[in-house]
């Protein structure tokens, strides 16, 4: 046993499966590329996560065999597999029974657990090996606590805020960016001390300068993640993805593992591309996202434009006006996933297209509080992911739309983003719902969206609103359109 | 407050006041409406219709004893006498030409709103019944025209040989002209149209229209209604009409001057130059016609063939449609007026539609109101760049300074990479190749599947695990192996969780 343990081949073997993984990683991701392939990649990234767990088990076995007062091979295996079982069920129970408009919650909440993993495997590196002998390392475990730490607690904070269980408003305190920028420099200063400690071998000094960073970086997290407003959630928690990439990829620095940096840079620069994309779709930099503080004149702007008058349509108008229609285009936004309407709007849809009407969807890439969370939403409900379209795909087609159904969006639509140069949003690409024939917005007031921009689509002629929850409203389409 | 919607009076009038559809929306407002027996019949609205909507039938007594009495015509003076004092009457009136109606209104003690006093600015476009009208007018304005014209609109090339396309030539670009413009464009005719506001060509345009150009100096419209013109301009334009009439089967002239008569713009000699057959509409034969040989009310053929119509009833030849819209101008007013949606009229003087529609308040004359200024065409454009100066457009970053940077980030690298030991670099090595190949594997990815995206690169992440399992086989002593335990533990929820939920997300999308 002890033979086969240590043998060079092992080794070998093990460095051979991680690489077969890698690329399983990166075939996973290279399947979501398109509806038909995502579901084969999924499956590729089981497989290699099986293997490398596998072969992580067996790495483990002999880098237990050779570590001097280790516990038992017996023992670890069985804390291994015991953690893993308890881990197992929770995250499937999860998965189970999450709700799909709860699914930002959940991403939020699987970032916050990898960014502690991080934390607690950088702390551990520097108990087993201690700080001061290579500054490399050293490096290597503080970079990684650090971003592990904000990681964690932004997206506990994100969690909260999705999950609405802590304010959406961004929190103001007063100097916020100086007091990041002082957080930012005091981990550097802490950096340096314990990359200076003196022969530390994990029960030294080192620890106070960790330590001291891991609380002022859980503290920059909480406060970077509180100063964002709920509606730039799809940019935070798409930062936070690429965050926990970041930290896995640290932690393959410091662990001198391929496998943990190639899957970590490969999340990290997922989750890159995913903000940059939000970013792009709302005309924002990505600095000014994360400076925080957008949306929080929740009111609208104080501009006492006239507007003009908007006018009032009710349901049984909307149905008829639907049934004369031959084509619809229905844009969603997270009012939808609020009013949780995706069920109704699925089945006004199939009602509709059993008529002979040409119903398809919109949507904004940053409409919902998640990258694709529409998607997903009306994927539930069944909708055909075919007549689902983008923004560049929709927009030609709605001079020549009888129809366009706003559910629950607001800023997505709002033509002062092309036509005034002085909007809080102008520049920001929307869907020109405008051009179509007849627009109806299904609002609960005439309150403003998450910009805190008034929406001149509402005002126009060819707009009409219909008041009320979005739920009930589209329950009474459907009743009407029988 | 009950609202009484009476028949109307005025021999051969088709149109009412409410149909089935509004009368119940005026009662959602909080009114008691009241019908009379048989107001809707000329407008496909039999008392059946109303009973069946819910609303109730009287006679004229209760009617006229409303509170609020809604009719279309001006109310006669026998009407007038059987109001109530304090009462409200809502109808067409003409205020502006008719100044006995308003005294009388007056020494009735009534408070009178016109609906045809209406502002043109876009907040009241709702309340507007002379664009719902006009609108429906123009339309008629076309048919009546195709029913006396004895050709075919659209141009066919048929084996019995070619037909050419029907001419038309519409005179003012209001909401009449434009209806007559999309008509007559929808029946295959060629349109061409004219307006002394140069700028509704675009408008005229987008219905498909030409439109015609006279070279001469113009004038912006500051309260949306055409002005007339100076001595000058109107003998650049006569030209214009005359040649353009003469080549056209259809003439449609809609042309307006509020307050005062129509201008002539189609001379004698013109109609008796235009080709036999060809129809000539005049939509201003209530105000005097556009047309040298119009008679109100009739159809004239002239020497050489040529029709003209002179009907002013065009929107009641549509009595249904157009009682269905000035119904829902009633109600859009109606709302307006009763802000609490509790069945009580408020009339709030401070705001201009409702101050501008009011002739008589409780026998006091109010008539006219103060001037109001269209919100559409002024002062926009000086706001406009107001607000682009205080953020001038950002000069693009000198693409040098790109070099620049990327050049010192180089020589900062390899500085740093020539005092790292070479086991940093070959992972380093690695890292920057799954950073790049990240790139280009993640930019394909469809957006619609970026939440699936999120969640399987959450699971993957959950790789750190690994570092977790190596440290509880490597635990020096049990705090360590704690810790590495909890992050076995929740890594291993991301990685399960993660696959999982991707894989419940991924089965969910279908295609229909």
């Amino acid at each position: 046993m002890t033979d086969f343990l240590t043998s060079e081949h092992l080794h070998g073997f093990i460095q051979g499966a991680y690489i077969i993984a890698a690329l399983c990683f990166i075939g996973a991701l290279a399947g979501l590329a398109r509806h038909e392939t995502a579901k084969q990649g999924n499956i590729l990234g089981m497989g290699g996560m099986a293997l490398a767990l596998v072969a992580t088990v067996l790495l483990m076995a002999q880098q237990n065999e050779l570590a001097a007062d280790a516990p038992s091979l017996g023992v670890a295996v069985l804390v291994v597999a015991a953690m893993m079982g308890t881990g197992a069920v929770i995250g499937a129970w999860r998965a189970r029974t999450v709700e799909m408009t709860g699914m930002p919650e959940l991403v939020a909440l699987l970032h916050s657990f990898v960014g502690l993993a991080a934390v607690l495997v950088g702390v551990n590196s520097y108990l087993q090996h201690g700080a001061g002998h290579d500054t490399v390392h050293d490096v290597e475990v503080f970079v990684g606590v650090f971003i592990g730490a904000i990681t964690f607690t932004g997206s506990i904070v994100a969690n909260l805020k999705l999950s609405a269980r802590m304010k959406s408003a961004p929190l103001m305190l007063p100097g916020r960016h100086w007091l990041n920028l002082a957080i930012i420099v005091a981990s550097l200063a802490l950096g340096v001390w314990f990359a200076l400690v003196e022969g530390d071998d994990g029960a030294g000094v080192g620890i106070v300068p960790l330590l001291a960073m891991t609380v002022l970086a859980l503290v920059l997290g909480f406060h970077l993640v509180a100063a964002i407003g709920g509606g730039d959630m799809p940019v935070v928690v798409s930062m936070l993805n690429s965050y926990s990439g970041w930290a896995a990829a640290a932690a393959g620095f410091m662990l001198g593992n391929d496998l943990l940096i190639i899957t970590g840079a490969l999340v990290g620069s997922s989750g890159a591309i995913l903000s940059y994309i939000m970013c792009k779709a709302m005309n924002r930099s990505f600095v000014s996202v994360i400076a925080g503080g957008f949306g929080s004149d929740g009111g609208p702007a104080g501009e006492d434009r006239d507007y003009g008058d908007h006018r009032e349509i009710q349901a049984d108008e909307v149905a008829e006006l639907l049934s004369h229609a031959s084509s619809v285009v229905i844009t969603p936004g997270y009012g939808m996933a609020v009013a949780q309407a995706q069920y109704p709007v699925a089945e006004m849809t199939r009602r509709l297209r059993d008529k002979g009407v040409d119903v398809r969807f919109g949507i904004h890439p940053v409409a919902g509080r998640l990258p694709g969370h529409m998607n997903v939403l009306l994927a539930e409900a069944k909708v055909p992911y075919d007549i689902v379209l983008e923004l560049d795909e929709i927009n030609g087609d709605l001079h020549d739309t009888d129809v366009v159904l706003v559910i629950g969006a607001n800023d997505t639509v709002n033509p002062a983003a092309q036509e005034e140069p002085g909007s809080p949003i102008a520049g920001m690409p929307v869907l020109e719902v405008w051009n179509a024939k007849d627009v109806v917005v299904f609002k609960r007031s005439m309150a403003t969206g998450y910009a805190g921009v008034q929406n001149p689509l509402f005002f126009k002629d060819n707009t009409q609103m219909l008041f009320g929850d979005a739920k009930d409203k589209v329950n009474e389409i459907v009743a009407a359109l029988d | 407050m009950r609202i009484g919607i009476p028949r109307e009076s005025r021999p051969g009038e088709t149109l009412v006041a409410a149909t089935a559809k509004t009368a119940s929306r005026l009662a959602a407002l909080g009114y008691d409406v009241v019908v009379e027996h048989g107001a809707g019949e000329a407008a496909d609205q039999p008392d059946a219709a109303f009973a069946d909507a819910g609303v109730r039938l009287g006679d004229d007594d209760e009617v006229w004893s409303s509170d609020v009495v809604v009719k279309v015509n001006a109310p006669t003076d026998e009407e007038v006498a059987g109001l109530r004092r304090g009462a409200t009457v809502v109808s067409l009136m003409a205020p502006a030409r008719s100044p006995e109606l308003v005294e009388r209104l007056a020494a009735a003690g009534v408070t009178a709103l016109a609906m045809d006093a209406v502002p043109r600015i876009s907040r009241a476009q709702s309340m507007d019944v002379l664009s719902s009208m006009a609108n429906v007018a123009g339309y008629r304005a076309v048919i009546e025209a195709a029913h006396e014209f004895g050709r075919l609109f659209t141009g066919q090339v048929t084996a019995a040989g070619k037909v050419p396309p029907a001419r038309v030539f519409v005179v003012g670009a209001g909401v009449a002209g434009l209806a007559a413009i999309g008509a007559a464009g929808s029946l295959g005719a060629i349109v061409r149209a004219f307006d002394v506001r140069p700028e509704v060509a675009e408008q005229v345009e987008s219905m498909g229209a030409e439109f015609v150009r006279v070279e001469m100096e113009q004038e912006v419209s500051s309260d949306g209604y055409a002005k007339e013109m100076t001595a000058e301009q109107e003998a650049a334009t006569a030209a214009m009409y005359d040649e353009e009439a003469r080549a056209a089967d259809i003439v449609i002239t809609t042309a307006l001057i509020p307050g005062r008569p129509a201008p002539q713009l189609i001379t004698a000699e013109t109609v008796a130059a235009m080709r036999p057959g060809s129809v000539v509409v005049d939509m201003a034969a209530a105000n005097g016609g556009n047309v040298a040989a119009t008679v109100k009310d009739e159809k004239v053929v002239t020497g050489n063939g040529v029709t003209v119509l002179g009907y002013t009833d065009l929107a009641g030849r549509l009595a249904a449609q157009t009682s269905q819209l000035y119904g829902t101008n009633v109600v859009n007013l109606l709302t307006l007026l009763t802000p609490g949606k509790d069945g009580v009229l408020a009339l709030d003087l401070d705001d201009v539609v409702q101050r501008g529609i009011t002739v008589t308040r409780d026998g006091e004359v109010m008539w006219p109101p103060p001037p109001v200024q269209v919100s559409a065409a002024p002062s926009a454009p000086a706001a406009a760049v107001a607000a682009a100066e205080p953020a001038p457009a950002k000069a693009p970053p000198d693409p040098r300074r790109t070099w620049y940077a990327a050049g010192l980030a180089g020589v900062l690298f390899a500085l740093l990479a020539a005092f790292s030991p070479g086991e940093f670099l070959g992972h380093f090595t690695v890292f920057a190749l799954a950073v790049v190949a990240g790139y280009y594997v993640i930019s394909n990815v469809a957006h619609a599947l970026h939440t699936p995206l999120m969640a399987e690169t959450n699971a993957i992440s959950g790789i750190i695990l690994v570092g977790g399992i190596l440290q509880v086989g490597t635990a020096s002593n049990l705090l360590i192996l704690v810790l590495a335990a909890i992050a076995v533990l929740v890594a291993s929820i991301n990685i399960f969780g993660g696959f999982l939920v991707t894989l419940r997300m991924l089965q969910m999308f279908r295609k229909g």
